[in-house]
């Protein structure tokens, strides 16, 4: 049996898992069932994607009798989707882990249990597709699953505004990579994906399906400007399928992105990498920018995910870049730094979603105001979290760190691209990566110090009580691996060269061979990095230092209240909270994203009323670019609503009218 | 192999034995300028003797990572300063992490520290944390445009070879370089809590960044912490004397001897810098908080416009 087909029977046997959730939702056992189920499939196809990534897979396209019927529905999985299938996986089974803990105590289990698994195939057939048919519709099935999630609790808050932006979103999306392959098929409609390579489109072409591919994949991966739907979709679905959406929806776009701009369209045109910098640079920066004003722990995670899509994507750019003058080591790097990090936001990005799910089942709060402390009542999750917080902060020893370092290491090759833009740009680009990644650690330090440290804000994070075994597991084996892929990043760069390969035509030096596993891009006297001693010589000074303080000087320990510089409050509000710890940051760079409007009403001196600061956030981008749209399309909806109410006699000359137009039209085409 | 390993823990013992030193020695000379007498140049030594010898006294609302974090910020700093050549390059793990793993090192550090500032949950120690975490945002990558300048003239971001590019080769005078000398200066001064930006001296309470964060610390946490932050300050100034005036920096494969000569050499540029330091740190105001994002605004501008020449200039292969 080949592997398509081992891949489509573990897709066919959630699907089942869907069917059959959806009819036993209502028993208890059902969450067992469905989340087992979908992880030992996971599982098993997890393993599956590892040797097809290792055994460089190439396999040949299985065409089944679905679909057109001119071409049936083809699929085949390269190393480049085997990659992606591992991340997918990975990230369904870790999910799956989680469900089966926070199953008992979803309120509408019917809502959620049939469009999980079938969450997980659709993503998974997105990723084996081998035709235009077969991508768009699973692709359409996996934005329809997932809209059906965050539909799951649509009496509460904001959701169900959530799921139809969306949805509009979505829709739109998906459109555009319809027209990108609309463009990419020949006139002849050669569906197929080797057909589209085979035919070689014209540059102009090739650059406009291009576009509309950075469009349509990076609305999904939510590049700014279009990324509004995500910060309101990822968080209103339950945390497991948030972490899903997140870490793993978001890369299935990436795998979109890579797969019809460098495998099937090929870069075509040195300012193809242009967009995609400056769409990632700014995408980084602005990301991190929403996430620092976040108060509601999920939804700046979500935001931070849009920065790591940001980073992402400047890889990708550098990557185009390379590719295109010839230098496919550079290119490699640039690929290999962007895969990574895909592959490192995947695990990050679901423990922490995880410890918010875990913050959010214990206190019933995601709005960090109202948590603190919770380091003594959930001291398991709040290690896991602090992983998680430390490895997205890019802080070595984690994989954070390992794959911005790549990026970095990228940028300095760039000073050889014969392009002046590009010489101009990657050094701005370089900067903007530097800057978000600071402030990516001042967001997590906040989101940590403010949910996790300081005293309780109030009593339902002071009643807090340590998540489910499930859910720990979950967590602790996903910081395990941030650790691995930060101590020994060289086996996971070996590991996805190969994918590397497929998209770029080239591949980094292999860094098993190098001594004590350090990995070095180009050569050792160039830069090189060594997780493994970075952690081991931080881990032996540590302890050295404390065991001699402690046997020499003294380790007497003495409890008091706090200090505070002789001021104590004893009431948890007068702790920073979280809009004040961003304060500084937001007076600084708020500008860039924000309509800020600030208000004090301070009471006379005698007054007994309290003294209010009010604080209003507007966010740039909606204001410019997406309220006069909606405006305009209600607008003209209005106008048009007219013609719903015409006689028989009108309706006719209307229908009369497009007939000719259309004939004229189509006579005088070209 | 033995020798490297050698001078490698030689460096690292070094670097700890003379950080209080040249602490004492910025003190003593902004004494003197207020034309004091002030303490002895070994006292904080005595400081951190004491310190450590006393009981710590930890809040009653601290977790345990208050605890952790001291030791931590210590190790990642340590770590950091080990890597930095100070009279010889070619150390025996210098390949393990090169220029842009030094500074995340210490914004690791930072980060832990900013957590520890918020632990506790005094309104002190988040206003330290939170302004720190801003002066972080601002120098990381004004630090990280100056590396992209130094890796583009020595064609290496490895500090090590760097350093002995520098020393080897008639680099000339550079527009790039001088630019990035004063970026790196100005954050070497944020960085390490120096006046304008922040006072070390200071309990002042609308004033401190670095001192509300630490604020809850006591005892030996203090303690490590203080040497944590000395640490800090002998890795930036090693950093600026090993880039920009390498003279007398023994390269790999230098005979014992010249390494010594490094060492007194590099002990004479290290005082030098102290006593720069106490000069300029007297010289000047602190300023605002809010002014400090233009002060270092101004330094990530440098950097960025030295690394865009290099960029720009850098001629076709």
């Amino acid at each position: 049996m080949s592997a398509e087909a081992l891949f489509l029977s573990g897709d066919a046997a959630l699907l089942g898992l869907a069917v059959a959730g959806g009819f036993v939702a209502r028993r208890p056992v059902a969450g067992s069932l469905v989340y087992g189920g979908a992880l030992a499939v996971c599982g098993a196809m997890l393993v599956l994607a590892l040797v097809e990534l290792l055994g460089r897979a190439n396999g040949e396209a299985l065409v089944l009798p679905l679909g057109l019927p001119w071409i049936g529905a083809r699929f085949r999985v390269d190393a480049l989707s085997a990659f992606f299938l591992v991340v997918v996986n990975l990230g369904g089974a870790a999910a799956s882990l989680y469900g089966l803990g926070a199953a008992r105590h979803e309120h509408s289990p019917g809502r959620v249990l049939p469009f999980f698994p079938a969450f997980l195939a659709g993503m998974n057939l997105v990723l084996v597709a081998d035709d235009a048919y077969a991508f768009l519709l699973s692709w359409e099935f996996m934005s329809i699953a997932s809209w059906a999630l965050v539909m799951a609790h649509h009496r509460e808050g904001d959701n169900a505004r959530a799921g139809y932006v969306y949805l509009v979103m979505a829709s739109f999306g998906t459109f555009m990579l319809l027209l990108a392959f609309a463009l990419l098929a020949s006139p002849a409609g050669a569906y197929a994906f080797d057909a589209m390579r085979a035919a070689a489109p014209t540059p102009a072409v090739a650059s406009l399906a291009f576009i509309l591919a950075l469009i349509g994949a990076g609305s999904k991966a939510g590049i700014v400007p279009l990324h509004v739907w995500l910060p309101l979709a990822h968080p209103a679905a339950p945390s497991h399928v948030s972490a899903l959406m997140s870490g793993v929806m978001t890369k299935v776009a990436v795998y979109g992105f890579v797969r019809i701009v460098f495998d099937l369209a090929g870069p075509q045109g040195w300012w193809w990498s242009v967009p995609v910098l400056m769409v990632g640079a700014g995408t980084a920066l602005l990301g991190v920018l929403y996430a620092l004003m976040q108060h509601d722990l999920k939804r700046l995670l979500a935001y931070h995910t849009v920065e790591n899509i940001g980073i992402i994507f400047i890889g990708l750019g550098l990557a185009l870049a390379f590719k295109w003058f010839g230098m496919p080591s550079a290119a490699a790097l640039a690929m290999t730094a962007a895969l990574l990090h895909t592959f490192n936001h995947s695990l990050f990005k679901s423990l922490l979603f995880f410890g918010a799910g875990a913050v959010l089942s214990a206190t019933g709060e995601r709005d960090m105001e109202h948590l603190g402390g919770l380091i003594h009542n959930m001291p398991r999750t709040a290690f896991a979290f602090l992983v998680g917080c430390a490895a997205i902060s890019a802080l070595p020893p984690f994989n954070g760190f390992v794959s911005e370092w790549l990026t970095f290491q990228a940028i300095l090759l760039s000073p050889e691209l014969s392009s002046w833009v590009l010489k101009i740009l990657a050094p701005a680009v370089g900067a903007l990566l530097a800057l978000s990644a600071a402030l990516a650690a001042a967001c997590f330090a906040k989101a940590f110090g403010i949910t996790f440290l300081g005293r309780p804000r109030t009593d339902s994070a002071k009643h807090a009580h340590e998540t489910n075994r499930f859910a720990l597991t979950g967590m602790f084996a996903l910081a395990a691996l941030c650790l691995a892929a930060g101590v020994v990043p060289g086996l996971f760069i070996d590991a996805l060269s190969p994918a590397v390969s497929d998209a770029v035509g080239g591949r980094m030096p292999a860094q098993a061979g190098i001594a004590w596993l350090s990995i070095a891009p180009i050569a050792e006297s160039r830069s090189s990095y060594n997780g493994l001693l970075v952690f081991l010589f931080i881990a032996i000074s540590a302890s050295l230092a404390a065991s001699v303080i402690h046997r020499i000087a003294s380790n007497a320990l003495r409890r008091a209240p706090a200090w505070d510089c002789g001021f104590p409050d004893s009431s948890p509000a007068t702790q920073y909270t979280a809009e004040s710890f961003a304060q500084p940051i937001r007076r600084v760079f708020g500008r860039l994203a924000f309509v800020t409007r600030e208000h004090i009403d301070m009471p006379e001196p005698g007054e007994t009323r309290p003294a209010r600061f009010e604080l209003t956030l507007g966010d740039r981008i909606w204001d410019l670019i997406y309220a006069p749209l909606a405006n305009s399309v209600e607008r003209a909806a209005v106008e048009l609503n007219r013609l719903q109410f015409l006689t028989i006699r009108q309706y006719l000359s209307v229908v009369f009218g497009a007939l000719i137009t259309l004939l004229v039209v189509l006579a005088s085409w070209p | 192999m033995i020798v490297d390993l050698a001078f490698q823990l030689l460096q690292m013992t070094l670097v700890i034995a003379v950080a209080p030193l040249l602490t004492g020695l910025v003190r003593a000379t902004k004494a003197r300028l207020m034309r004091r007498r002030g303490p002895p140049l070994i006292q904080p030594y005595r400081d951190l003797i004491r310190l450590a010898r006393k009981e710590a006294v930890v809040a009653d609302t601290a977790s345990w990572l208050f605890r952790f974090v001291p030791y931590l910020v210590f190790a990642a700093t340590w770590v950091a300063a080990a890597l930095v050549p100070t009279f010889a390059t070619g150390l025996l793990f210098s390949w393990s992490a090169d220029l842009i793993a030094i500074i995340a090192l210490l914004g690791a550090a930072r980060f832990f520290l900013a957590l520890a500032g918020l632990d506790v949950g005094t309104s002190f120690g988040g206003l330290g944390s939170s302004r720190e975490a801003l002066f972080g945002a601002l120098a990381e990558p004004a630090m990280i445009v100056i590396v992209f300048t130094l890796a583009l003239v020595a064609g290496s971001t490895q500090l090590s070879t760097v350093a002995a590019y520098m020393v080897s080769s008639n680099v000339g005078l550079r527009v790039s370089l001088g630019m990035a000398l004063v970026a790196l200066i100005i954050v070497a001064l944020a960085e390490n809590g120096r006046i304008p930006v922040d006072n070390p001296a200071t309990h002042l309470e609308l004033t401190m960044v670095h001192e509300a964060m630490i604020l809850e610390y006591s005892g030996r946490h203090l303690a490590v912490i203080e040497l944590a932050a000395m640490l800090k300050l002998v890795l930036y100034v090693s950093l600026i004397v090993c880039v920009f005036v390498p003279w007398g920096l023994a390269i790999a494969d230098a005979s014992v001897a010249d390494r010594l000569l490094g060492a007194l050499l590099y002990l004479v540029k290290l005082a030098l810098a102290g006593v720069a330091l106490g000069v300029f740190e007297s010289s000047i105001a602190k300023m605002r908080v809010f002014r400090v994002p233009d002060f270092v605004g101004a330094a990530l501008m440098l950097g960025f416009l030295g690394a865009l020449l290099l960029f720009v200039s850098r001629t076709l292969k």
